[in-house]
């Protein structure tokens, strides 16, 4: 059986890293999410296959659902002016539920570099770029992007020149943020759904650049 | 509201939402956003009052002075009315 024995150097024979298995006692938050959750039930306020859809909707938005809009904002500038102006309802506009979120769109040019960051927890704009990535809730990636955003940013491949000004947005509120990005060069000819699979989800973030065809 | 904003200097315990490095910064008003619950009461179930919310924008320079990487690079943060007093 291969997995019965835990190597010393925490490697199973075929090179994989294992995972320590959840034996230890729950913690004081998971037996009070479990207890709110089961007296919700029991009270009938909602039920578990409710509690399964809803988890099945949150894992199902993706970065796609972002970059079909900044694909819309690229090809279509009243979209684009709009978006800017509210983003909340020009994203509803293409059907994306967001419910309450209040989305503001900043926009990257020429001379601004726009970043994200929510330094006081994991603010981000779910419903439009489905869960944040692990990073993006490290205290280094929260406490260094307000600090050296352009070290981060060269970390993570983007090298800004001094001329272009960066613009770090803290999600301390009620606000959730998305960059547009600038449409990169050479795509004149694409469609807008072509447009769309250049759109990163770090180029989203500000963390990278859409990519280039 | 002034342009020209200062965030007040306090540390109160509890559920804040202005930073602390932010706390005693000056900054400009980069947009209104209108009135949003206070966090400080909805976080322990209290009636929240509304609070007008604003969007202020921080130099690098002003909030790291020496330090900043990049002087005129910026901050934008989201602050509740009743941090902030005009200048």
């Amino acid at each position: 059986m291969p997995h019965d024995h835990h190597s010393h150097d925490g490697l199973s024979p075929s090179g994989h890293p294992y995972r320590e298995d959840n034996d230890a006692p729950l913690t004081y938050w998971q037996q009070m999410e479990i207890a709110v959750r089961e007296l919700l039930i029991e009270k009938g306020h909602t039920t578990g296959e409710e509690i399964a859809r809803q988890i099945d909707a949150m894992d199902a938005r993706s970065p796609a659902n972002g970059a079909a809009v900044v694909a819309r904002a690229w090809t279509d500038p009243a979209f684009k002016e709009r978006l800017l102006q509210d983003a909340s309802a020009a994203s509803r506009e293409m059907g994306f539920d967001i419910g309450p979120l209040h989305l503001i769109a900043v926009e990257n040019t020429d001379t601004t570099h726009n970043l994200i960051v929510c330094t006081l927890c994991s603010c981000y704009p779910r419903n439009l770029l489905g869960l944040p990535p692990d990073w993006y809730k490290t205290r280094a990636y929260r406490s260094r992007a307000v600090i050296e955003p352009r070290a981060v940013l060269r970390e993570f491949g983007l090298s800004l020149p001094d001329t272009m000004q960066v613009r770090v947005h803290d999600s301390t509120a009620d606000m959730r943020y998305i960059v547009l990005p600038a449409r990169p060069a050479g795509t004149e000819h694409m469609t807008e759904d072509q447009l769309a699979t250049l759109v990163t989800r770090d180029s989203m973030i500000g963390t990278g650049l859409p990519r280039t065809p | 509201m002034a342009d020209r904003v200062r965030v007040k200097s306090m540390m109160p315990p509890g559920h804040v939402r202005a930073p602390a490095y932010l706390r005693g910064k000056t900054g400009e008003i980069e947009r209104e956003l209108g009135p949003f619950a206070n966090p400080e009461q909805l976080a322990y179930g209290l009636k929240a009052q509304k609070q007008p919310l604003y969007r202020v924008r921080f130099t690098m320079a002003e909030i790291w002075g020496e330090q900043a990487e990049h002087p005129a690079d910026t901050v934008d943060a989201e602050i509740y009315g009743h941090w902030l007093e005009r200048l």
